[in-house]
């Protein structure tokens, strides 16, 4: 059976397209046969973060208004044969997502994946809206910062009344995903605690990304974190949320950099 | 030396807990909010519908909005109304 996941978080740069990117190589490499789908129409990105941005040829806007079919439309990863990629398109604008287009497209998906993740334009207009109206779960993103919480606490409000589910009077199952985690400026009182964010928002954690270089050179090199560096810190996080979104129980923990001795030597001196 | 010494020395507190009070006061406000209608909205659509029964108007000359004071609020209805709405009227009457 499968499943429409959303990657949201209302505000902009906390990290959806990283994460969408990364869930889904995890995701694929796990086995199932994933499609991560990027709603930003005008903006889109994720070909640039999935390494796929000179292999776009139709986007999810030419599908949806039946220029061109799904399997035309749909990259497949070179570096793993069971992770797609549909584009958004760059030239036409958020208006051109209908419902009953969309609808149409993540229908013909879910008979052809396990798993279709769709990456959420920030905001909460109709770019952001489509990418969630058909989810059966959401991953938010939130960083540990005020105005990335707010917003997490908006969309969370979007999800729970103007999805097909909520409307049905169905849940989407919730997600918080924590990015950019600093554990310890969060120990010296600098930064919002894990605790602190999922009291306030009233969500399971899916997991805590911590703040990496790793990342930065991921989409440098325009490959998933979770595979560019996978025993780096943020990728050994994002491939225990992705066992949790397949069920099952992983302990919660704050992945460091595993640092060796001429790293700890040198850092001393340093400091 | 530990941190909190340090802080305690720079004389700079933890901004963390700052951080988590004004958000719950936020968002308990903002939650509140949430689930009513948009009473502008309504009251600009319900003029809109009565006024246009009578005069043909653009729905974007249509503005209103809703100024909150200490004591009383204002109304501000502004609708632009085409000037040759008279003679329109003569000639169909």
């Amino acid at each position: 059976m499968a499943k429409v996941l959303v990657v949201t978080s209302g505000k902009g740069g906390v990290g959806k397209t990283t994460t969408t990117a990364a869930l889904g190589a995890a995701l694929a490499q796990r086995g199932d046969k994933v499609v991560v789908v990027d709603f930003d129409v005008g903006l889109r990105n994720l070909d640039l973060v999935m390494g796929a941005e000179r292999r776009v040829v139709f986007d999810l806007i030419n599908v949806v208004q039946g220029v061109a079919k799904l399997p035309q439309a749909l990259i497949r990863d070179k570096r793993l044969e069971n992770l797609w990629l549909l584009p958004a398109s760059q030239t036409r604008d958020k208006d051109a997502l209908t419902e009953e287009g969309v609808g149409k497209v993540i229908d013909d998906l879910r008979s052809r994946f396990d798993w279709v993740i769709c990456d959420s334009p920030a905001g909460i207009e109709r770019g952001a809206s489509m990418a969630m109206r058909f989810a059966d779960e959401a991953v938010i993103v939130t960083n540990p910062e005020v105005s990335s919480v707010r917003d997490s606490d908006r969309i969370i409000g979007m999800l729970d009344s103007k999805t097909v589910r909520a409307e049905k009077g169905e849940r989407v199952e919730k997600h918080i995903l924590i990015t950019r985690y600093d554990p310890s400026r969060a120990a010296r009182g600098e930064m919002l605690t894990i605790e602190d964010i999922l009291e306030i928002l009233a969500t399971p954690l899916l997991g805590i990304i911590p703040e990496s270089q790793d990342v930065l050179r991921a989409s440098n090199v325009g490959t998933p974190v979770t595979l560019s560096n996978a025993d780096g810190a943020p990728a050994r996080a994002y491939i225990d949320a992705a066992r949790r979104l397949c069920g099952e129980t992983v302990a919660m923990q704050v992945p460091t950099e595993r640092k060796g001795f001429m790293d700890r030597l040198l850092r001393r001196r340093a400091a | 030396m530990s941190m909190g010494l340090l802080r305690l020395l720079r004389g700079n507190k933890a901004s963390a807990p700052v951080a988590r009070e004004r958000l719950q006061i936020l968002l308990a406000h903002e939650r509140g909010l949430r689930g009513q209608p948009d009473l502008l909205g309504v009251l600009r659509e319900e003029i809109l519908a009565v006024v246009s029964r009578h005069v043909t108007l653009d729905p974007t000359k249509v503005i209103v909005r809703l100024e909150r004071g200490d004591e009383v609020s204002t109304l501000e209805v502004d609708i632009e109304v085409p000037n040759d709405f008279e003679r329109k009227r003569a000639a169909v009457g």
